[in-house]
Parts: C-alpha cells; sequence; structure tokens
C-alpha cells in the first residue's frame, strides 16, 4: 500500500541543509494499522506531509498503491491524494463556517461527483460514525470529540486507500479520545489501512505495528501487542477501500 | 463548481464584513475617481463623427500676416477665413464637397401670427452641409445647389424649433417668416448634437455643444446683411470698417470653412492648391508675407482649438493614479484576507484541491469585490458628476452623464482591477507549505 525506499527529504537554506528524512524505508500493507513514534523534530510529521503527497521528497522511491509517485506535477498529486487518502489531523482541521454535511462534502467536490451521489455517501459516512442529527451543526456547536468523528468522516467519505492520521486523539480529554480510538480500530477491523503519528504510547501500543523514527530515519519495533498479522479481512479484500 | 466557488466567495466576504468593507471601498473610490474624470475627458475629447472625421479638413490661411506687438503662437492661423477667400475657395470647388458658414441670430414668426417671434441661433452655410456631416433628417432633406446659387429663402429647422413652430408636425413645403420673410421649409433634421461641435467651435452656443436651431443658405444671408453671431478677429492692417461692404471687402475673418476629402491623395491635392492660392494673393499684392495654410482633419482641429484643457488631461491622468493607489490598498487587504486563510486553503488542498481550483475559487472571490466595488464606484461616479454638473458651464455640464457603455467599463475595470489586485495574494496564498499549516508545525 505505502512503500518508500531511501527516502531522503532535505530543507536547503543559503548555508545549511538539514535531513529531515534520511535514507528512510518503510512498508505499511494493505490493511495494517501502523503508529509512527518518536520524539519531536525526529521527522514524524514530514513523513506524514510526504506521505500524504502534500510536500515532495528529496531523494528516493515512494509508492502509494502501486502509484510511483516520483515526477508527478501538482494536478497529478491533488488527484491521487483526493482519490486515495483521507487526512485526519489532531486539530480537526474543519472549516468554521461550512456546517457538517458541507465539511465532509469537500473532498467529494474536487473529485466532481454529481450531487445525489454525494449526498448518499455523506449520509452512509454520518450514520457510520454516529452523527446523522448533527449533520446541519457547526463545529462550533460541537464538542472535540464530535468534531474529531466528523474529520474521520471526511476522512472517510471518498473511500480511501490509505488513512493518514496525525496525532487524532492529541487535543481530547481521556473520554473522548478513547471514543476516537475505538472508531479508528473499528475501521481497522474492517479492511481499513491507516498509519496514525503519535506521541503516546498507549495509543501506540494499541496499533497492529509501531515504527519509531528518529532523527529522520526509521526504527522498525514490529512486534505489538495486536500482533502482525494482516487482518483476514483486508487480506481477502486487496485493492478494496478503506470500510468499516 | 461554478456554483461552488460563488457560494465559498459569499462565505469568506461574510466572515470578515469589515475588511471586505474596506477593500469594496478602496476599489469603489478608485473606479468612481477615474470614472468621473474618463467621463468629463472623454465629453470633452471624442470624436464627434468617427466615421468620417478623417475625411473632414477645416481649411485655414495665414491671412493676417506678420502682427507685430501681439503674442502669437508661432503656428497661429486664423481660425476663420475672410469673405473674399471663403468665397474665392467656394468658388473653386476642388474638393468634392466644401461648405462655407457663418453662426447668425435672427427672429423667427411662428405660423401662427398670433405668438411672439423667437429668436434663434443658427448657421448660414450651403447645402452641402448635411450630407457632408451625415446630418440625419425627420422630414424632408437639404436644399440643393440651385437654392445655394439663387440665393433662395428656404430653412431646415432642428427638431426642436419644428417642435416649436409646428408642433412636431411635418412641416416640409411650408413657410416660417424668418425677419419679415417667408422662407419655405425644406428639411427637419433629427437630433443631432456632434459633441464638440466641431464644424463651428466656439460660435454662439459655447463650445461643447451646438445650439443651432436652424441652417438657411449662405448667399443669402449674405443678401440679408445677416451680421455673424460668432467670432469676429480682425488684423492690426484692418483699420476702420465702414458699413456690409467694407465688412465683405475686410481681412476680418468670420466665416469657417469645410472640405470634404475621401483619400489621402485627394488630401494632398488640396493642401496643394491651398498653398499655391494663398501664394497667388501673395503675387498679386493682397499679402505680403510668404505663404502659409493650412488643412486639419477633425481630431486636429480639436487639437488645435486645445477642445480638451491641459489641466483636464492631467486630471484626468492624476485619478487614474489614484485607482492605482487604491488598487495597491485593496492589494494589501486582499494580502491580509488570503493569508488568514492559509490553512483553510492548506485543507481544501489536503483534501485533493488542485492549484487551479484555489485560483479559481480566489479569483471568484475577488471579481465579486470587484462587481461590489464597481457598484459603488458608479454611484461615487454619478455623484460626482452631478456635483460636476452644479459647477461646470451648462454647455459643457450637459455632456457629463454616465451612459450604458460607461457602465460597462467601470464593471470591467472593477473586475479587472480586482482580479489584478488579488494575483500576487492568490499566489502566495497557493504556494504555501501546506504541510507545515496542517500540523501546526
Amino acid at each position: 500500500m505505502l512503500r518508500m525506499n531511501h527516502l531522503s527529504k532535505i530543507y536547503r537554506t543559503e548555508v545549511v541543509e538539514t535531513y529531515a528524512l534520511r535514507d528512510f524505508n518503510i512498508h505499511v500493507r494493505e490493511g495494517e494499522f501502523v503508529a509512527v513514534t518518536g520524539p519531536s523534530g525526529s521527522g514524524k510529521t514530514t513523513f506524514l506531509t510526504i506521505a500524504g503527497l502534500l510536500e515532495e521528497f528529496s531523494g528516493g522511491e515512494y509508492w502509494l498503491d502501486g502509484v510511483d509517485t516520483r515526477g508527478l506535477n501538482d494536478n497529478q498529486r491533488s488527484r491521487l491524494r483526493n482519490q486515495k487518502i483521507g487526512f485526519v489531523f489532531q486539530s480537526f482541521n474543519l472549516i468554521p463556517d461550512l456546517n457538517v454535511f458541507d465539511n465532509i462534502d469537500v473532498p467529494l467536490r474536487y473529485r466532481g461527483m454529481k450531487g445525489a451521489e454525494r449526498k448518499r455517501l455523506i449520509n452512509g459516512v454520518l450514520e457510520r460514525v454516529g452523527l446523522t442529527s448533527r449533520a446541519r451543526h457547526y463545529p462550533a456547536e460541537m464538542s472535540g470529540g464530535q468534531q474529531q468523528r466528523v474529520a474521520i468522516a471526511r476522512a472517510l467519505v471518498g473511500s480511501p486507500r490509505l488513512l493518514l492520521a496525525d496525532e487524532p486523539t492529541g487535543n481530547l480529554d481521556t473520554q473522548m479520545a478513547r471514543g476516537v480510538m475505538e472508531l479508528l480500530e473499528e475501521l481497522h477491523r474492517g479492511g481499513a489501512t491507516i498509519v496514525m503519528v503519535t506521541h503516546d504510547p498507549d495509543l501506540a501500543a494499541r496499533a497492529q505495528r509501531q515504527v519509531h523514527i528518529i532523527d529522520g530515519t526509521i526504527l522498525d519495533l514490529s512486534a505489538t501487542a495486536h500482533g502482525e498479522t494482516v487482518p483476514a479481512a483486508a487480506q481477502g479484500a486487496q485493492g478494496a477501500p478503506a470500510r468499516l | 463548481m461554478f456554483a461552488y466557488y460563488f457560494d465559498l466567495a459569499l462565505r469568506s466576504l461574510r466572515q470578515n464584513v469589515v475588511l471586505t468593507a474596506l477593500m469594496i471601498i478602496a476599489i469603489g473610490v478608485g473606479i468612481g475617481a477615474s470614472m468621473t474624470m474618463l467621463t468629463i475627458f472623454r465629453a470633452a475629447s471624442g470624436d464627434p463623427i468617427p466615421q468620417k472625421s478623417a475625411q473632414l479638413f477645416n481649411v485655414q490661411i495665414d491671412s493676417y500676416g506678420p502682427q507685430p506687438g501681439v503674442p502669437l503662437a508661432p503656428d497661429f492661423l486664423p481660425y476663420r477665413l475672410d469673405y473674399i477667400d471663403a468665397l474665392a475657395l467656394m468658388r473653386a470647388h476642388r474638393a468634392p464637397r466644401q461648405v462655407a458658414m457663418y453662426p447668425i441670430s435672427v427672429d423667427i414668426a411662428p405660423p401662427d401670427s398670433q405668438r411672439d417671434p423667437v429668436q434663434a441661433n443658427g448657421h448660414a452655410t450651403y447645402g452641402d452641409f448635411f450630407p457632408m456631416f451625415d446630418v440625419p433628417f425627420e422630414y424632408g432633406g437639404s436644399w440643393g445647389s440651385a437654392e445655394d446659387q439663387s440665393h433662395a429663402p428656404v430653412v431646415v429647422l432642428t427638431r426642436r424649433l419644428n417642435d416649436q413652430l409646428f408642433g412636431g408636425a411635418d412641416s416640409v413645403g411650408r413657410t416660417v417668416t424668418i425677419e419679415g420673410d417667408a422662407y419655405r421649409v425644406m428639411g427637419v433634421m433629427q437630433t443631432w448634437r456632434p459633441t464638440p461641435p466641431f464644424y463651428d467651435l466656439g460660435s454662439g452656443g459655447g463650445r461643447y455643444t451646438a445650439d443651432d436651431e436652424f441652417f438657411l443658405p449662405f448667399a443669402r444671408a449674405i443678401d440679408q446683411h445677416w451680421r455673424t453671431a460668432g467670432g469676429f478677429g480682425c488684423p492690426s492692417r484692418a483699420g476702420i470698417i465702414r458699413g456690409w461692404d467694407g465688412m465683405l471687402t475686410s481681412p476680418c475673418v468670420w466665416i469657417a470653412l469645410w472640405v470634404e476629402l475621401p483619400t489621402a491623395g485627394s488630401a494632398a491635392q488640396y493642401r496643394a492648391f491651398l498653398h499655391n492660392y494663398a501664394d497667388s494673393q501673395r503675387q498679386s499684392g493682397r499679402f505680403n508675407w510668404p505663404a502659409r495654410v493650412a488643412l486639419r482633419d477633425v481630431s486636429q482641429w480639436l487639437d488645435y482649438n486645445h477642445v480638451v484643457p491641459p489641466a483636464l488631461t492631467t486630471l484626468t491622468g492624476v485619478s487614474f493614479a489614484v485607482l492605482i493607489v487604491c488598487l495597491l490598498n485593496a492589494a494589501g487587504l486582499m494580502l491580509a484576507k488570503f493569508m488568514a486563510r492559509i490553512g483553510s486553503v492548506a485543507l481544501r488542498r489536503a483534501l485533493g484541491a488542485t492549484r487551479p481550483a484555489i485560483y479559481a475559487q480566489c479569483l471568484m472571490e475577488a471579481a465579486m469585490i470587484g462587481v461590489a466595488g464597481a457598484i459603488v464606484g458608479i454611484g461615487l461616479s454619478e455623484t460626482g458628476l452631478i456635483t460636476c454638473r452644479r459647477v461646470l458651464p451648462d454647455d459643457f455640464a450637459i455632456l457629463t452623464h454616465l451612459r450604458t457603455g460607461d457602465i460597462l467599463i467601470a464593471l470591467l475595470l472593477a473586475v479587472f482591477s480586482a482580479l489584478a489586485a488579488g494575483l500576487y495574494p492568490i499566489w502566495r496564498t497557493s504556494r504555501v507549505a501546506y504541510g507545515a499549516a496542517l500540523t501546526g508545525q
């Protein structure tokens, strides 16, 4: 699903070159739930933005769902991002002047789908995250946990192949964090491929596999409490979109 | 997606009403100032007869000669001709069409003798005047060369005078009494207001609008000893003018002469003829100075007469400088607005928006600001023109109105300006580091 080979990312200024990622290798298989941990400044966010095609890398290879992302132009990267990746951010990143329905609608708009089809998908995903009654509410009218559920719904609505989550519970209290984490686990059990960046060792431990980034290189901790076996549902659905 | 971008732009504009209002006002003030000045400038400088302005030429001859003690520009030539030159050039008939003219003011009695005569301004001219200047007719038409040669008592009325005298009815063939004599109506013109009235600038009704109400044959007016109601200038050698015949033989200038020359070749030939004519006057001893003549087409004639005051050109330039300053202000405000939305733009990019999609969304917003700015600008422009009309002379003020075309220009200018002002902010917005904006790092 996601494979980076000898990938590097260098930030250059006039006087200095800084390696954010160096000889970075990772392989996330279809249906895996991988937690990425590491200290601040280790390169976690850089990895996530490159994985999400939000930034270009300096060297190496990045294959996403069988597509070599080297040499893709900006429009091709945008379309690939729209079709294959769903994002969940720590600060939810909902658009405040759009209601829940319209927030979830954003990625579908850029896919050029018809109104009726968009409505069907949005209602479906709202039902999955338990927010059907909140469709016309604005983000400011909802709790943090509900907002993150909306963000997850938005990430899922286009049936992406990969869900990238950046500290998805970082802004939530314990109870809400538990609810969001249970939702992610439920998605994983349904076959979703999830890569989650987190500081929290307890959350990381709930993932199927942990990788640790230090100074821009990866340390695969592999065996976790959940084992490293790819879920059966995912094995039987190679190439299928992530679903509950 | 157009409707989607429109909806997003509307939401964004509503989000920060004060900033939106400032941008709209900035563009509106710039558009208002520039459109006000542009309207006045165009009223003063428009081509009054665009379909023929390059084929119609005013004739000038140096009948003054050196004027010791009189400060004249080196290129000065009398603005009109004296009677001798005008008559000679008309008789020479070297152009397909030529007309001499001078303004007159007479009493015209309505057919209903119960009413008092009205005093009206008009021109004594030739029948070629009407086809030469493309004058449109409501009823009838112009008189012909036969009437010119026979000094016939005929007249062409403007629609306004025809309304006044005949209640707007077809008066062709009927008679009006001018200074006690009966004149047969040959035609009634449609409303015709060349702006400025290039054919006899400064005659009678002012520099910018013609107030002619009738036209009658030149030779007939001469017969009647009707003096000019317009400009009359004499060189220092003129001395004292005695009587009507003295005026006709004097070197004083009071007659405008126009020729129609359809091709560059015919214009060159006429210019040569004119020079030869002036030179022949020198050889005959009438002029004792080198021949100097000018043949200016309509736009050259307007320039020569400084129809557009230099100060007006400067002010119009200044108003466009104001527009640029306003646009820079709007661009600054737009930059602030768009940069404050980096997070939202980054999010849309993360969710699959292409860069052109972001451009389209931002350009839609800029265009809407432009349309709103145009509406404010047109309002300010109309206010400015109302103020101008109160302080400007009537003949000029009447021209200073916004037309449908002006409103369209204002709209296009405002939208184009807003898009131009938004280009840099939009470009900056579309090139932010999305990862950092989304992850807060």
